[in-house]
């Protein structure tokens, strides 16, 4: 498959006083190749949200390379990075729908920004487009004149999602698109999503907690744990079989109505290690396993092959 | 259009705001025709009608130099709501670009705008106008700065604490991802949204922006007789007083109590119509 | 089952004025939790649930107002009872955990502390006895190094812990009747395995009855005896939740279902709910009101709901039910 976006040893650590760092995304590597939806699950605080600023180049790394079909992005500043002619080619979906849209824009300049901005349309060219993706979102025209506050959430929804392929990327992250939304509003934001990314041909960065989604959407699924991938692979092998002690802990615990077909519970107990100046020899999951071998406290566990295409990050998987 | 359908929806449902905009809607024809519509020549002396009461032929009596006060009143609305204007436009300009930029880039443009602000606030704030007048010389556009100025720290504050709020909203990311770079951001998506509450502001200190004026023509500083401006004309009023001539100092005061009792309504008003969370 | 329940709300309606008119939020809902008994009220926004717990326990908006109904607990009708009566049995006979733990907490005020409150208020602890008591409650609800986190304010600690202290406060009073409104939403699922076990846990070591609100029918099944379904402020199907997933009877339970991500086995099978939400404003509006969307509908849903058993435990308000 031809790789769309590559991350390798990507890193960054935010200084916290002192001469202590925290190392919110800890040398993470993977690939997302064209027209694959990748997840990315993990609980809060292990470094989701950073990884995702940095690809979408917000935020700067403090090491490691990102390229975009080829193209380095990791050299350019974050802080030029909105005039740079690369910026078009990753847009991102935000989670709460109604906190992403500018409370004093209409549906139809918040849709228009990047067009005008990236594409340098405008007047009867850029309303055309912004009309144009009403349609392609299942937006009704009429509500492009309406403020955040007058749409639903799924209205809402529909507008960051026109917004976000406006300019026609190559890559979209979608931060959880669906998680303020009602189940029945989710089926149709998800099928929507799935249409946009054939008839484009994006490939999805899909950020979630709600696991059962990612199960229905992705191909691959990397799991993260305090900055580090743990474990990688296609989304229906992870699911039925899951390596790592925290994927095992985290695909056991999605709620199941049917008693028989909950896999083996996992629970974990207490708190995350801390993420400030951590131990390079200590497995990072360590203390929190229910396994726990000198090996884990000597020695951290990369990530290696346990099938094509399967990657675990642990000395006992 | 729909701007103007959601303004007759917010004047309905306040009549408080409907009056506001009423008097407004008087002060600006005063200012803008009060010299056509005086009915006298503000600057006419006229001795021997000097010290008249209200009366059918001078609704507001006459001064001591004869000059009919309703004549002076009216063309006095103009200079005393052009200052006003200019001060607050000046000061939102000056205050509110500052404190947006504090608030969202934070660092040195933070401790710079707020160290402005601090020694500004260290002076009592007439104080300082008068010191500004003063040092800058006796003319109306140095009221107009002054003003500007001893306004700065409260515009900049209220400025740099919305963007400071707004700077970590969704919509600014979005922004980022947009295309927008960092002055674009500031000035087109995070001013945009600290307006309604700087309208507010803004319609506050026209009341005080008048009444500061007044008060450094009550001193004797910026406006000159025989300009007509309501301050002087209460300054020189005063003196008549005590002899019993009320109404050469109560006219004039009366115009700069309805004017910033207007101003101040009129900030809640604007605010609703401006901001689009209040339509339904 | 011959024993008084917990909770038994007889008919329930609740108004709320607003601009715009009247909305009947709810409409003769009735249902029961037996002592012991962990319940689910389950539907998406707009369908009544969290407006039902907040009527129950007397803190609805003061927009809203209760039109008629019976909320019989512990042999008096709260909907009947004045404020400071109902004060009297909040926080000790009947208590809420909300959504979002690190809000509902003080934030200015140290979290042992406001254990210690309730308990000062309702279980006639002694100023003195009450910190011992608080770190007790910590302990109980598994919170590593008590002494220490009773100290901190809530900013400090993590949503989970938060609502876990918010458990504790609820709980500290021993109350017959818990209701949990949206406890783990916002919560990552491993935390939210644990808060909901030890809920589970807490509730059958003092036969305590609970009522958990969500959106998730899962979360539901999993956890509690059975489940009550609401839509447009109507309960609509009462089942065990192996029987609601088993055999859904309602045609909008099913169609919920349908759309439950965890429930199908690809992105193509999920189904969405044609059309929306009635208007509740409106002065006509039918009997049933998913009859406007069902494509079951026959000439009989006109007429008032129904209450049909279809199975143990198994209630279903429908003319015409799978």
């Amino acid at each position: 498959m031809h790789v769309l976006l590559d991350i390798d040893t990507l890193a960054k650590r935010f200084p916290v006083g002192g001469k202590r760092l925290l190392h919110a995304v800890d040398d993470v590597s993977f690939t997302i190749g064209r027209g694959e939806t990748v997840g990315l699950v993990g609980e809060s605080g292990c470094g989701k949200s950073t990884l995702v600023r940095l690809i979408n180049r917000l935020l700067d790394p403090t090491s490691g390379g990102i390229r975009l079909n080829g193209t380095d992005l990791a050299g350019l500043s974050a802080r030029h990075f909105a005039g740079n002619a690369n910026r078009a080619r990753i847009q991102m979906v935000f989670q709460d729908a109604g906190d992403s849209l500018n409370p004093r824009f209409t549906a139809a300049d918040a849709i228009a920004d990047p067009v005008r901005r990236l594409k340098k349309l405008s007047g009867a060219k850029l309303q055309r487009r912004v009309e144009a993706l009403a349609d392609m979102t299942g937006l009704p025209r009429e509500l492009l004149s309406r403020f955040p506050h007058q749409l639903s959430g799924g209205q809402k929804a529909r507008v960051g999602i026109a917004r976000a392929i406006a300019v026609e990327p190559e890559l979209l992250i979608l931060d959880e698109p669906t998680a303020a939304l009602d189940v029945s509003v989710q089926v149709v934001i998800l099928k929507l999503l799935e249409q946009l990314k054939q008839e484009l041909g994006m490939s999805y960065l899909f950020v979630s907690h709600d696991l059962n989604v990612v199960r229905l959407l992705c191909d691959r699924v990397l799991v993260m744990y305090l900055g580090k991938i743990v474990e990688q692979g296609p989304a229906g092998e992870i699911f039925a079989d899951p390596k790592h002690p925290y994927t095992r802990a985290l695909i056991s615990a999605i709620p199941q109505a049917d008693p028989e077909k909950r896999i083996g519970r996992l629970r974990l107990g207490g708190e995350p290690r801390s993420p400030i100046d951590p131990d390079p020899k200590v497995c990072r999951f360590y203390g929190r396993c229910p396994k726990g071998e000198p090996q884990c406290a000597s020695e951290m566990p990369l990530l290696r092959s346990v099938g094509p295409a399967r990657q675990v990050a642990c000395h006992f998987a | 259009m729909n701007l103007l359908r959601h303004a007759r929806y917010v004047l309905s449902e306040n009549p408080v705001t409907g009056l506001a905009f009423g008097l407004f809607a008087l002060l600006l024809v005063a200012a803008l025709f009060g010299p056509i519509l005086a009915p006298y020549n503000p600057l006419q002396s006229d001795a021997a009608m000097a010290l008249k009461p209200p009366s059918a032929a001078h609704w507001f009596g006459t001064d001591q130099l004869g000059r009919d006060i309703f004549s002076r009143v009216l063309v006095a609305t103009r200079l005393d709501l052009s200052i006003a204007f200019a001060s607050v436009i000046l000061a939102f300009l000056l205050g509110a670009l500052s404190g947006v930029a504090a608030g969202y880039f934070g660092g040195w443009t933070d401790r710079v705008v707020g160290r402005l602000a601090d020694t500004i606030m260290a002076f009592p704030l007439f104080v300082l106008a008068m010191g500004i007048v003063a040092a800058l010389g006796n003319k109306v556009i140095n009221i107009v700065i002054a003003t500007a100025i001893i306004n700065f720290p409260l515009y900049a504050r209220v400025a740099r604490a919305e963007a400071n709020v707004r700077r970590d909203a969704g919509f600014i990311e979005a922004a980022r991802l947009s295309g927008n770079g960092e002055a674009r951001v500031v000035l087109g998506h995070v001013l945009p949204n600290i307006m309604p509450i700087m309208m507010v502001q803004m319609s506050l200190t026209m009341g005080y922006a008048i009444l500061n004026a007044a008060g450094l023509s009550f001193i004797g500083l910026g406006v000159r007789p025989p300009d007509a401006e309501w301050g002087i004309m209460v300054a020189e009023g005063a003196n008549f007083i005590q002899s019993g001539e009320w109404w050469i100092a109560l006219f004039p005061g009366a115009a700069l109590m309805l004017a910033v009792f207007c101003f101040n309504l009129l900030g809640d008003g604007l605010r609703d119509i401006i901001d689009p969370r209040k339509r339904t | 089952m011959t024993a008084v329940p917990a909770l038994a709300v007889e008919d329930l309606s609740v108004e709320f004025r607003t601009r715009s008119g009247t909305v009947k939020v709810l409409e003769r809902v009735g249902f029961q939790v037996d002592k012991g008994e962990t319940i689910a009220l389950v539907g998406e926004s707009g369908s009544g649930k969290s407006v039902t717990a907040f009527a129950v326990m007397g803190i609805l908006d003061p927009a809203g107002r209760v039109t008629s109904g019976r909320a019989m607990f512990g042999g008096s009708d709260l909907l009947a009872l004045s404020e400071a009566e109902l004060a009297e049995q909040r926080g000790r006979e009947l208590s809420m955990i909300f959504q979002n733990p690190r809000t509902a907490l003080n934030p200015i005020r140290k979290v042992g502390q406001q254990i210690a409150d309730v308990l000062v208020r309702h279980a006639g602890a002694t100023r003195p006895d009450a910190p011992k008591a608080a770190i007790e409650m910590l302990k109980k609800v598994r919170i590593p190094d008590p002494e220490r986190r009773a100290e901190a304010y809530p900013f400090e600690l993590s949503g989970g812990m938060c609502q876990r202290i918010m458990i504790a406060i609820a709980l500290a009073c021993r109350p017959a009747l818990l209701i949990a409104d949206e406890p783990t939403t916002g919560l990552d699922v491993t935390t939210q395995a644990v808060i909901m076990d030890l809920i589970g846990e807490l509730a059958r070591e003092a036969g305590m009855a609970t009522i958990f609100i969500t959106h998730d029918l899962a979360l539901a099944a999993e956890y509690c005896d059975r489940i009550v379904v609401m839509h447009a402020g109507h309960i609509v199907e009462a089942a065990p939740g192996r029987a609601l997933f088993a055999g859904p009877r309602h045609p909008y339970s099913a169609k919920l279902l349908a759309a439950t991500p965890g429930e199908t086995a690809t992105l193509d099978a999920l189904a969405s709910i044609p059309g929306s939400l009635p208007d509740l404003r409106r002065r006509d509006l039918p009997a049933c009101r998913y009859s406007g969307r069902c494509e079951r509908r026959i000439d009989d849903c006109v007429r008032p709901l129904p209450h049909r058993e279809v199975g143990e435990r198994h209630m279903v308000a429908c003319w015409n039910p799978l």
